[in-house]
């Protein structure tokens, strides 16, 4: 049972210069509770795609619709992260972690002790008072996760989220999230162009060609790899099959386009 | 980790006393300039070098100082002046700050209004002074006015420029939360411009100086700037240098101060 569509969804970037195809009749659906990865080159459309479910901005045609009914009914359901962690450096973590309510206009102790209890969770109740600028870039990202997981999202978007860290901290983070979603049994969409990140995190991938923007490609990750933590699945010779395939794909579409 | 404390290393206590013996000579030379000065200035005077009548001395705009100190005319006009360049500044840049508000809150009244702006920017504003006096009579008003005015449009643009180099990504993260306008520019533009602001004050500060004293020039019939214009008349360019000095002094504490409190709130902000 399909949870979130996308109904061909196509989207133009106007500007006084040009008129841009960023996005061609995307169509894709996605379970409840499944970890789904946007995999494709720089430029194909992926944090434009986001947007759109994020309703950050409006598709130029097609719908969205979680459990059949627009997004717009759902506009709360969805908790976005990006590509850095843009904390508000003027605000001490905790304040940062309890933005989503106070914008909400729902600041009560009861959200102060849920934020305290998630960063707990991310193993960072040391730092509720401090800035983010004293933190490094993994920790702040474990709080934009948390910011994020405040309101109670029911589906993640997650841009890039672990792009700006050094190796050993992205698959720290990465087992981390996968970790946590399960557990909160959140729906996820992951947008990346680390094939490795994509396979060892996620259960569909859909792979992304560029100019302009379409799903190449739909491909579901094995049982096998999937039951494992992401840094396990990495060692595993399933994965490693799935990484060649993905790879000799993505080299061909590269060839085309320069044709 | 050893972490030895090396405060006593000799070639650091070397270093401090070069750096002791630098600033001592920097004051050395600082106030052997003023006394030299201040000095030549009477010398000259005093021998007639140059016309008295018109340069005074130090002496005669220090005796000045003392009997207007005595029965009260110094502080009477110093009083009047200060309060109206601390107001002119302050709704000067308060108003400066709600149009830049009012810019980035809605694209097309700033697209509107955009060459408006540019005109009354570059168009100097003590021009406007005869206007402003008919229109607000003469009085603390128009001299206020004058203060704000000079720099009201100036701190509206570099504020309103703070206001748009804002990071789009911090203003995502609030949408994506569902935030209003209003609560976007009070949760990130706002707190994220506030070091454009307050680098706006120092400036201003010192405009407002410009403003309320030439709306002085023009009306008052009391403060500094009327004291500048009223010495001219009658002669008395006693009253004029001393009305110059307690200025140039007023402004520097002036500034000083703003400069502080900008240090201050700087260091709370971030
Ligand atoms: N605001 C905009 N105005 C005009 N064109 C845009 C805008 N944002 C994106 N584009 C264009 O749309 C296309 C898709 O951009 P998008 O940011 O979605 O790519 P992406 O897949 O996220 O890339 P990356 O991996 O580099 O983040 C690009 O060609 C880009 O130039
Ligand atoms: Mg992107």
């Amino acid at each position: 049972m399909s949870y979130l569509e996308l109904d061909g969804i196509s989207h133009y970037y106007f500007s006084e210069q040009q008129c841009k195809q960023a996005i061609d009749q995307v169509s894709l659906s996605i379970e409840k509770g499944k970890f789904t990865a946007l995999l494709g080159p720089s430029g194909c459309g992926k944090t434009t795609l986001l947007s759109i479910i994020a309703q950050l901005i409006k598709p130029t045609e097609g719908a969205v619709t979680i459990e059949r009914r627009s997004v717009e009914q759902h506009s709360r359901m969805i908790g976005y992260m990006l590509q850095q962690d843009y904390l508000f450096p003027w605000k001490t973590i905790l304040d940062n972690v309890c933005i989503g309510p106070k914008l909400h206009g729902e600041l009560t102790e009861l959200e102060f002790n849920k934020a305290k209890a998630l960063l707990r969770k991310v193993s960072l109740d040391h730092v509720e008072e401090l800035y983010p600028n004293q933190l490094s870039g993994g920790m702040r990202q474990r709080v934009a996760l948390a910011r994020t997981l405040m309101t109670d999202p029911a589906i993640l978007l997650l841009d890039e989220p672990f792009s700006a860290l050094d190796f050993q901290t992205k698959l720290l983070l990465e087992n981390f999230m996968v970790e946590m979603l399960s557990q909160y049994k959140k729906t996820a969409i992951l947008v990346t162009h680390d094939i490795g990140e994509a396979i060892a995190m996620s259960d569909d991938i859909y792979l992304m060609q560029p100019n302009p923007g379409r799903i190449h490609l739909h491909l579901t990750v094995p049982e096998v790899v999937r039951e494992l933590s992401p840094i396990e699945a990495r060692r595993h010779p399933e994965y490693h099959r799935l990484f060649d395939e993905i790879w000799k794909e993505m080299t061909e579409l590269d060839q085309q386009e320069s044709k | 980790m050893t972490n030895k404390n090396l405060n006593n290393h000799p070639l650091y206590t070397t270093f401090l006393k070069k750096l002791a013996r630098e600033k001592y000579i920097v004051r050395f030379f600082q106030v052997i300039i003023f006394l030299t000065f201040f000095l030549a200035w009477e010398i000259a005077s005093e021998s007639g070098w140059v016309d008295p009548l018109i340069f005074s001395s130090p002496s005669r705009v220090f005796r000045l100082i003392i009997t207007a100190t005595i029965d009260g005319s110094l502080w009477y006009h110093l009083r009047i002046t200060v309060f109206e360049t601390i107001a002119g500044f302050l709704i000067g840049t308060l108003a400066g700050v709600l149009l830049a508000f009012l810019l980035w809150y809605s694209k097309r009244f700033s697209d509107i209004i955009d060459p408006y702006l540019v005109v009354f920017n570059a168009l100097p504003k003590v021009a406007l002074g005869p206007i402003i006096i008919v229109v607000l009579g003469p009085g603390y008003g128009a001299i206020i006015t004058m203060g704000a005015i000079i720099c009201v449009i100036v701190s509206a643009l570099v504020v309103y420029n703070g206001f748009y180099k804002v990071d789009d990504n911090y203003i995502k993260v609030l949408t994506s939360f569902g935030a209003t306008k209003w609560q976007k520019f009070i949760e990130v533009v706002f707190p994220a411009s506030l070091p454009t602001i307050i680098s706006t004050f120092k400036v201003n500060v010192g405009l407002s100086w410009v403003g309320v004293i030439v709306g002085e020039f023009l009306v008052a019939s009391k403060g500094l700037g009327y004291l500048i214009v009223y010495g001219f008349q009658v002669f008395n360019f006693t009253l004029v240098l001393y009305s110059l000095v307690l200025i140039a002094f007023l402004a520097a504490i002036m500034y000083q101060a703003v400069a502080y409190l900008e240090k201050w709130l700087l260091k709370i902000v971030h």
